[in-house]
C-alpha cells in the first residue's frame, strides 16, 4: 500500500510540476498491450472499447472526462455551460468555441467544419455509426465561424455534452473523410485504419486484430509532448499475458483491463516490474431476475413474454431472500479483490448518485430462511426445496464464460441451496451471450433462464439513458425481435413516470435526487440483485510516469504526458 | 490291411480367441496399461463411495490449500475439495474420452474401409471426408447444440443429454484422420496376394473385409485410439469452456486443467493431478493397444 | 496416375463449390451476431443500423452470390492488378471483413508469414525428429528408447497446449528470462541480429507445437514400421543378403510410409490454418489467431474465406496424397 501511495504522490507531483526539461521523443518507444486487439482505428464504425481507446491516441474530442468524471476542455477553449452562456437558457443549444491554433497530423488547420462534418458522417442514414446516441435529439450542427460550433437539440436537453466529448465521440478531419459517408463507409480502409487527429500520436502501420505502431505527432498541440518518439500497441491473447508481460516479465509498459483472480494479480506484482491500478466507474455486475416465465413447457413466442408472468420470482419474499443470502464481500474478495466493491445498487457512480438506502454487506441465511417461512414459502413435500403455491423454487442461472462468473454461481448456487432454492448452472460462450441473434436461445435478451449475470455500465458522468433500460417498453419481445435494453422485462408505470421527470430536469442536485430514488425502486422492486461494483484493474511498468487511470474516458486519455521515469 | 493309425488328439482343438488371450497375457506391457487403465476406471467410478466429500461443496475457509490429510490433493479457490474433483472430474472425462474415441474409431474405420475396398465409393466418401475436414468446429458444434440441446435434454435428461450431444459432436468432428489413414492402407492392402487369393476361393466381400483387412489395418487404427483418447478429453474441456459443454459446476479433468492453469505459478499441483491423469490414461491406452496389435498379429505370435 | 490427377483437379472445383455453400450455410445456421463485441452501453436500435449497415439485411442466396463473386472474380483481378500493374478491379468490391472494415484478403496475406514461420518451421522439426524416432522405435520395439519414446509422446500429446504452453512461458519467459513471451509480428529480419531475435521469439511455440505433431507423427510411424518389419519380403530380402541398412530404410520405410504421408498431407493444410491455441498463448497473431478472432466476432465473411482457402487445401493435399500412394506402392490404382 505505502508503495502505491508514493506512486500515487510521485505521480502527483510531476504533473504539477511544469516539466521543464520535458522534449518531444526523448523517451524512445513505449508499448501496450491489450488482450483485445484493435480491429479498426475509426470507432464510429466500431463501437468496440479496444478500438475506441486505441483511436483515442490519435483522434480526439473537444473535451474529455477526468479520472473523476468531471469534465476538461481537450480542443475546446473551456466546457460551454449556461452560467457562461454556452448552453442556452432554454436547454436547446450548446455552442463550442475551438481552441485557436490546433493542427491536423498532416499540418492543416483543425476548424468548425470538421466537427460538423463528424456529426453529419456519423448521423449519415447509411452509415451504421456505432455511436449514434452519442448524437441523438441533434437537430443541427451548424458552423459560427472556423473556432464557433453550435448544436442544436429537438428539445429541452438538459445534459448537452453527447456529441463530441468522451473517448466515443471525437472528431475526425472533413478533408480525409469526406468521400467515406453512408455507405461508403467501410470501403475507405486507408482512413479507416489511419486517421489522421490531433492526438499526440500518429499510426506508421497498423496490422488490424494485432498490432499498431505509431509515431509522435509532429504538429501536436503541446510541443515538448509527447515525451515518447514512437508508441507500440500489441492486441491479442488473454489478460493473464498482458498482466506478466507488464509485471513479470516487463515486456510492456501498460496493460489494460486484467479481469484475473486477485491471488493472480498479487503473485504477478510480485514479479516486481510493474503496478497494478484500479479504478471505478458505474460498472456493476449484477444478477438479473426474470420477470416473466421463461419454462420450456411454455410455446415458442410466449416463453419468457409479459404474457406468463414469473411463478414465483415477483414475489418480494423470494427475491430479498435471494439477495441477503448472498455473502457480497467474499465475492468480492475472490473474484475481484481491489477491483470490486460491495454494493447494492444498480448505479453505484458517479458519487452524486449512488444510493445509500440499502445495506447488504452481511450474509443473513437466517434472516433470508425467516423471511421465507414468514411469506409461507416453505418445503412442503420434503425434498429440500421450497414451494410458493405448488411451484418448487428451483431456477436456471445462466452466464457468460468467464473463470470468475463460474466461481460466483457455485457459490451462489450454494447459498440458495441453504436457503431452499434449488439452481441449475449454465454458462454460455460469451460471444453467443452477449450476441443479439434472435434465432439463438441463448442470448441474454432472450433470457430463457429465471436468472441470470452479467455487468453493465454506462458511459461518461450522466445515468438518465442507463436508468431508461427499465422502461416498459423496452422489454425484449418477439414482435421487436428480442432486442431491447429491459433484459429481466421489469414494468412499473411509477418509474416510468419519474424516469420522465428526469429527461425534464436541470439541476444537476435535483437529477441526482431522482436517479438514486430510480435506483432504488428498482432495486425494491426485484428488477435485479446488484452483486459487486466493479472497477477497472490495469498496470503498468514502474518505469513509465504520467499514467492517472481514468474509467470515464479511454484509458489512454493522457498519453501525451507519459513519460520515461528516470533512474529506475 | 493296417489300420492307420489316426493320431487322436489329446486336447480340444485351441480357439484362435484363446491364442490371443494367452498372447495378451504374456504381454508385459498390455497387462501393465490393463492394469492401470482397471485402476483408473476404478478410482474414479468406485473411488467417491471411499471418499464421500461432495466436489461442489465449497469452504471458503479451506481455500487454496496444499495437500493435507484432510484433503490429500488439497482445496481449489473456492476451498473444493481436489481429490473429490478429480474422481467426479475423472467420471466424466473418461466416459466421455472412451465413448467418444469409439464412435470415432468406428466411423472412421467404417467410412475408411468401405471407401478403400470398393472404388465405386471411394469418390463419394472422401470428398465427404475432405467436406468434414473442410468445416469450421466451433460453428458446427454451435449449430448442433442449437438444434439437438433441448429435443436431448427433453428425452433424456440434462446430464445424459449432454453427455450424448458431446459424446456425438467430438465423434462426429473427429474420424476424418482416421478414415484417410484406414483407407490409404486398405488401398494397398486389397491388392495384395492374400487378398487376391482369398477372393479367387470366392471369399465374400464382408469376410474379406472382416477376415483379412481389418485385423491389417489394426495397428493404424491403435493409434487413432490412443491419441483419439486424449483428443476427446482435451476437446470436452475446449467445450466447456466454450460454453457448449457440461453445466459449470461439473468438473471434468480438461476443465481442472484449464482452470488450473492460471495458478501455475502459486499452486502447481492443481495441473500437475488432471494434467498426469489425463496422460496416465492415454498411456495405459496406449500399451493396452500395443498389446492388443501384438496378441492379434499371428507372425509373432509365440515369438 | 496423370489422367487420374486431372479428373480429380476438375473434380474438385464442383466439390469445393459444394463445399463453400454448406460452409455457408452452417454459419448462417450457427447463432452468433457480428455485433455481439459492442459493448452493452450501445442501444439495440444503433446496433440493428449497424447490421444493415454490413449488408446483413439482404436474403441468403444474394449474400452467398456476392461472396462468390467477389471471391472468384474480384479477388483474382486484384492479385493480378497487384502483380503486373493493370487495373482490372478498380472500383469493385471486394471481400469485406464485418470487424475491420477493410478487404479480407489483405489481411490474410499479412497473416501468413508468421504463420508460415511458427507453424511451418514446428512442422518441419517435428518430421525431422518423429520419422527417425519412429523408425528406430519400431526396429528395437520394446527397447529402453521405444519406452521412454512412448513415454515422453504420449504424454507430449495428452498435455494440451493451453498449458504446455504457458508452462513454457513461466519457465523460460518469467523465471529464467531467454525468450519474450510476447511474439513481436512487426520485427522485420534484415539483420544477423534481428534473425536471432526472430529465432529466440520462435523458440517456445516451436517447441510446443512441435511436441504434438511429433507425438503423433512418430507413433504412426512407429505403427507402420511394426507391421512392415514381420512382412515375408523383409525376410527374404535379408536372405538375398541385403545390408540391415538397405532393409530397413529402402524396404521396409517405403511400404511403411503410406500413413505417414496421410497424417502429413491432412497436417499441412493445417499449418496454413495455423495452431489456433499455441498463436494465442504466444500472441503471434497468425492465420489461426485470426480465424478465431473473427469466429468469436462472428465475422462471416472472414470465417468463410478462411475456411473456404483451407478447404481448398485440404482437397489439394489430399489428392497429393493419392497420388504419393500411386508412387510408394504402385499396385494402388486408382482408374
Amino acid at each position: 500500500m505505502k508503495l502505491k501511495t508514493l506512486l500515487m504522490g510521485a505521480i502527483a507531483c510531476t504533473a504539477m510540476a511544469p516539466a521543464a526539461f520535458a522534449e518531444r521523443g526523448k523517451d524512445g518507444n513505449v508499448s501496450i498491450i491489450y488482450w483485445q486487439a484493435p480491429s479498426i482505428l475509426n470507432p464510429f464504425l466500431s463501437g468496440g472499447t479496444k478500438d475506441v481507446e486505441s483511436s483515442s491516441l490519435i483522434i480526439e474530442p473537444l473535451a474529455r472526462y477526468d479520472e473523476n468524471g468531471g469534465m476538461v476542455p481537450f480542443l475546446a477553449t473551456e466546457i460551454p455551460t449556461v452560467a457562461n452562456g454556452g448552453v442556452s437558457e432554454d436547454l436547446t443549444t450548446i455552442t463550442w468555441k475551438i481552441a485557436p491554433g490546433i493542427k491536423w497530423s498532416d499540418g492543416s488547420a483543425f476548424t468548425a467544419h470538421d466537427v460538423k462534418f463528424t456529426a453529419d458522417y456519423c448521423m449519415h442514414p447509411e452509415g451504421g455509426c456505432a455511436q449514434l446516441t452519442k448524437f441523438e435529439g441533434v437537430t443541427s450542427v451548424e458552423v459560427i465561424d472556423d473556432l464557433t460550433v453550435k448544436v442544436t437539440f429537438d428539445k429541452p436537453t438538459p445534459f448537452p455534452y453527447g456529441p463530441f466529448v468522451g473517448g466515443e465521440s471525437p472528431i475526425i478531419q472533413k478533408a480525409q473523410f469526406e468521400n467515406c459517408m453512408g455507405a461508403k463507409a467501410p470501403e475507405c480502409t486507408e482512413q479507416n485504419f489511419g486517421p489522421i487527429g490531433t492526438g499526440p500520436f500518429v499510426v506508421t502501420e497498423f496490422k488490424p486484430n494485432d498490432v499498431i505502431t505509431m509515431k509522435a505527432n509532429e504538429n501536436y498541440r503541446d510541443p515538448n509532448k509527447p515525451a515518447f518518439a514512437t508508441l507500440t500497441f500489441k492486441g491479442g491473447g488473454d489478460a493473464t499475458a498482458a498482466g506478466r508481460a507488464v509485471m513479470e516479465t516487463g515486456e510492456f509498459d501498460y496493460a489494460w483491463n486484467l479481469q484475473l483472480a486477485p491471488e493472480v494479480i498479487q503473485q504477478m506484482q510480485a514479479g516486481g516490474k510493474g503496478t497494478p491500478i484500479a479504478g471505478f466507474g458505474p460498472l456493476v455486475e449484477r444478477i438479473m431476475l426474470n420477470q416473466t416465465n421463461p419454462s420450456p413447457d411454455l410455446p415458442e413466442g410466449e416463453r419468457s413474454t409479459a404474457k406468463h408472468p414469473h411463478p414465483f420470482l415477483k414475489d418480494p419474499a423470494v427475491y430479498k431472500a435471494m439477495s441477503m443470502a448472498i455473502d457480497r464481500p467474499l465475492l468480492v474478495e475472490i473474484g475481484y479483490g481491489q477491483a470490486g466493491q460491495v454494493t447494492c445498487n444498480w448505479v453505484p457512480a458517479p458519487a452524486a448518485v449512488n444510493s445509500d438506502t440499502f445495506k447488504c454487506d452481511t450474509q443473513d441465511i437466517e434472516g433470508a430462511k425467516k423471511l421465507l417461512d414468514d411469506a409461507g414459502i416453505v418445503d412442503t413435500d420434503g425434498d429440500g426445496i421450497r414451494e410458493k403455491d405448488g411451484v418448487p423454487l428451483k431456477v436456471v442461472y445462466q452466464t457468460s464464460t468467464n473463470a470468475v462468473r463460474q466461481d460466483f454461481q457455485a457459490l451462489i448456487k450454494e447459498w440458495w441451496a441453504e436457503i431452499g432454492i434449488e439452481s441449475e448452472l449454465r454458462n454460455i460462450n460469451a460471444s453467443v451471450f452477449f450476441g443479439g441473434d434472435p434465432g439463438s436461445p441463448d442470448t441474454f435478451q432472450k433470457f430463457y433462464a429465471d436468472v441470470e449475470m452479467y455487468a453493465n455500465t454506462f458511459n461518461g458522468t450522466d445515468p438518465q439513458s442507463y436508468l431508461a433500460n427499465l422502461l416498459c417498453d423496452k422489454a425484449p419481445k418477439p414482435e421487436s425481435q428480442w432486442q431491447g435494453e429491459n433484459i429481466s422485462r421489469w414494468c412499473s408505470e411509477e418509474y416510468d413516470a419519474l424516469h420522465a421527470e428526469l429527461t425534464k430536469t436541470a439541476d444537476a442536485a435535483e437529477r441526482a435526487a431522482i436517479a438514486r430514488k430510480l435506483n432504488d425502486m428498482a432495486i425494491e422492486g426485484g428488477a435485479m440483485i446488484p452483486l459487486v461494483h466493479r472497477g477497472r484493474l490495469s498496470a503498468h511498468s514502474n518505469t513509465l510516469g504520467g499514467v492517472v487511470l481514468n474509467v470515464w474516458d479511454s484509458e489512454l486519455w493522457n498519453a501525451a504526458d507519459w513519460y520515461r521515469k528516470t533512474g529506475s | 490291411m493296417t489300420e492307420l493309425s489316426q493320431p487322436q488328439p489329446t486336447k480340444p482343438p485351441r480357439s484362435q480367441w484363446l491364442d490371443v488371450w494367452e498372447q495378451f497375457r504374456q504381454h508385459k506391457g498390455a497387462m501393465m496399461g490393463a492394469t492401470l487403465f482397471i485402476l483408473i476406471v476404478a478410482t474414479v467410478y468406485l473411488g467417491p463411495y471411499l471418499w464421500d466429500i461432495d466436489p461442489t461443496k465449497t469452504a471458503i475457509r479451506e481455500r487454496n490449500q496444499g495437500p493435507s490429510w484432510a484433503h490429500p490433493f488439497g482445496t481449489d479457490q473456492l476451498g473444493r475439495d481436489l481429490l473429490a474433483r478429480m474422481m467426479a472430474g475423472g467420471a466424466t472425462s473418461v466416459s466421455v474420452g472412451i465413448t467418444a474415441m469409439l464412435l470415432s474409431l468406428f466411423l472412421g474405420s467404417f467410412v475408411g474401409v468401405l471407401a478403400g475396398f470398393f472404388r465405386k465409393l471411394d469418390g463419394p466418401l472422401m470428398r465427404l471426408t475432405d467436406l468434414f475436414l473442410a468445416l469450421p468446429l466451433l460453428p458446427l458444434l454451435l449449430v448442433m447444440m442449437l438444434l439437438f440441446r433441448e429435443p436431448l435434454n427433453a428425452a433424456f435428461g440434462l446430464e445424459r443429454g449432454i453427455f450424448i450431444l458431446i459424446v456425438s459432436a467430438i465423434g462426429i468432428t473427429s474420424w476424418m484422420p482416421t478414415a484417410r489413414i484406414v483407407r490409404g492402407d486398405v488401398l494397398a492392402l486389397k491388392e495384395r496376394e492374400f487378398v487376391l487369393a482369398a477372393r479367387s476361393i470366392g471369399t465374400t466381400n464382408t469376410r474379406l473385409i472382416t477376415r483379412h483387412i481389418l485385423p491389417n489395418v489394426l495397428s493404424p487404427i491403435m493409434v487413432s485410439a490412443t491419441l483419439g483418447i486424449a483428443t476427446a478429453i482435451i476437446t470436452e474441456s475446449a467445450l466447456s469452456f466454450l460454453g457448449l459443454g457440461f453445466p459449470p459446476d461439473f468438473p471434468t479433468w480438461g476443465r481442472l486443467l484449464q482452470d488450473g492453469t492460471d495458478y501455475l505459478q502459486q499452486f502447481p499441483e492443481r495441473v500437475i493431478w488432471p494434467g498426469l491423469a489425463i496422460s496416465l490414461t492415454v498411456l495405459s491406452v496406449n500399451y493396452l493397444g500395443d498389446g492388443l496389435r501384438d496378441a492379434l498379429d499371428p507372425r509373432i505370435r509365440g515369438r | 496416375m496423370l489422367t487420374f490427377t486431372i479428373r480429380r483437379l476438375v473434380l474438385a472445383i464442383p466439390t469445393l463449390l459444394f463445399i463453400s455453400l454448406v460452409i455457408f450455410l452452417l454459419l448462417e445456421l450457427a447463432p452468433g451476431d457480428p455485433m455481439a463485441q459492442v459493448p452493452l452501453t450501445v442501444p439495440p436500435e444503433v446496433k440493428e443500423k449497424m447490421r444493415e449497415a454490413l449488408g446483413l439485411g439482404q436474403p441468403m442466396h444474394i449474400r452467398f452470390w456476392k461472396w462468390i463473386v467477389q471471391f472468384f472474380w474480384i479477388e483474382p483481378q486484384v492479385l493480378i492488378d497487384h502483380m503486373f500493374g493493370t487495373t482490372f478491379s478498380a472500383g469493385d468490391l471486394r471481400v469485406i471483413s464485418w470487424q475491420t472494415r477493410s478487404p479480407v484478403m489483405d489481411i490474410v496475406v499479412q497473416r501468413i508469414p508468421q504463420t508460415l514461420w511458427v507453424v511451418g518451421t514446428a512442422y518441419v522439426v517435428a518430421i525431422i525428429i518423429a520419422l527417425p524416432i519412429g523408425i528406430y522405435s519400431a526396429y528395437r520395439q520394446y527397447s529402453w528408447f521405444d519406452q521412454l519414446g512412448t513415454f515422453v509422446s504420449m504424454v507430449g500429446f495428452s498435455v494440451p497446449p493451453f498449458f504446455s504452453g504457458v508452462l513454457v512461458i513461466v519457465i523460460f519467459s518469467v523465471q529464467l528470462g531467454w525468450f519474450p513471451s510476447i511474439y513481436d509480428t512487426t520485427l522485420v529480419v534484415n539483420s544477423w541480429d534481428s534473425f536471432v531475435q526472430q529465432l529466440k521469439q520462435m523458440v517456445m511455440p516451436v517447441m510446443v507445437l512441435a511436441l504434438q505433431i511429433t507425438a503423433q507423427l512418430s507413433r504412426f510411424m512407429r505403427a507402420s514400421m511394426l507391421d512392415n518389419l514381420n512382412q515375408d519380403y523383409v525376410r527374404t530380402a535379408r536372405a538375398k543378403g541385403l545390408s540391415e541398412y538397405v532393409v530397413v530404410m529402402v524396404h521396409v520405410l517405403r511400404n511403411s510410409m503410406i500413413p505417414v504421408v496421410t497424417v502429413i498431407a491432412l497436417g499441412i493444410p493445417s499449418i496454413f490454418g495455423g495452431a489456433i491455441i499455441t498463436e494465442q498463448v504466444f500472441k503471434v497473431n497468425g492465420i489461426g489467431q485470426l480465424l478465431i478472432g473473427a469466429l468469436q466476432a462472428n465475422d462471416l465473411p472472414m470465417v468463410q474465406t478462411l475456411t473456404f482457402i483451407f478447404a481448398v487445401l485440404i482437397v489439394l493435399f489430399n489428392l497429393i496424397a493419392d497420388v504419393l500412394y500411386g508412387i510408394l506402392d504402385p499396385r494402388i490404382r486408382y482408374d
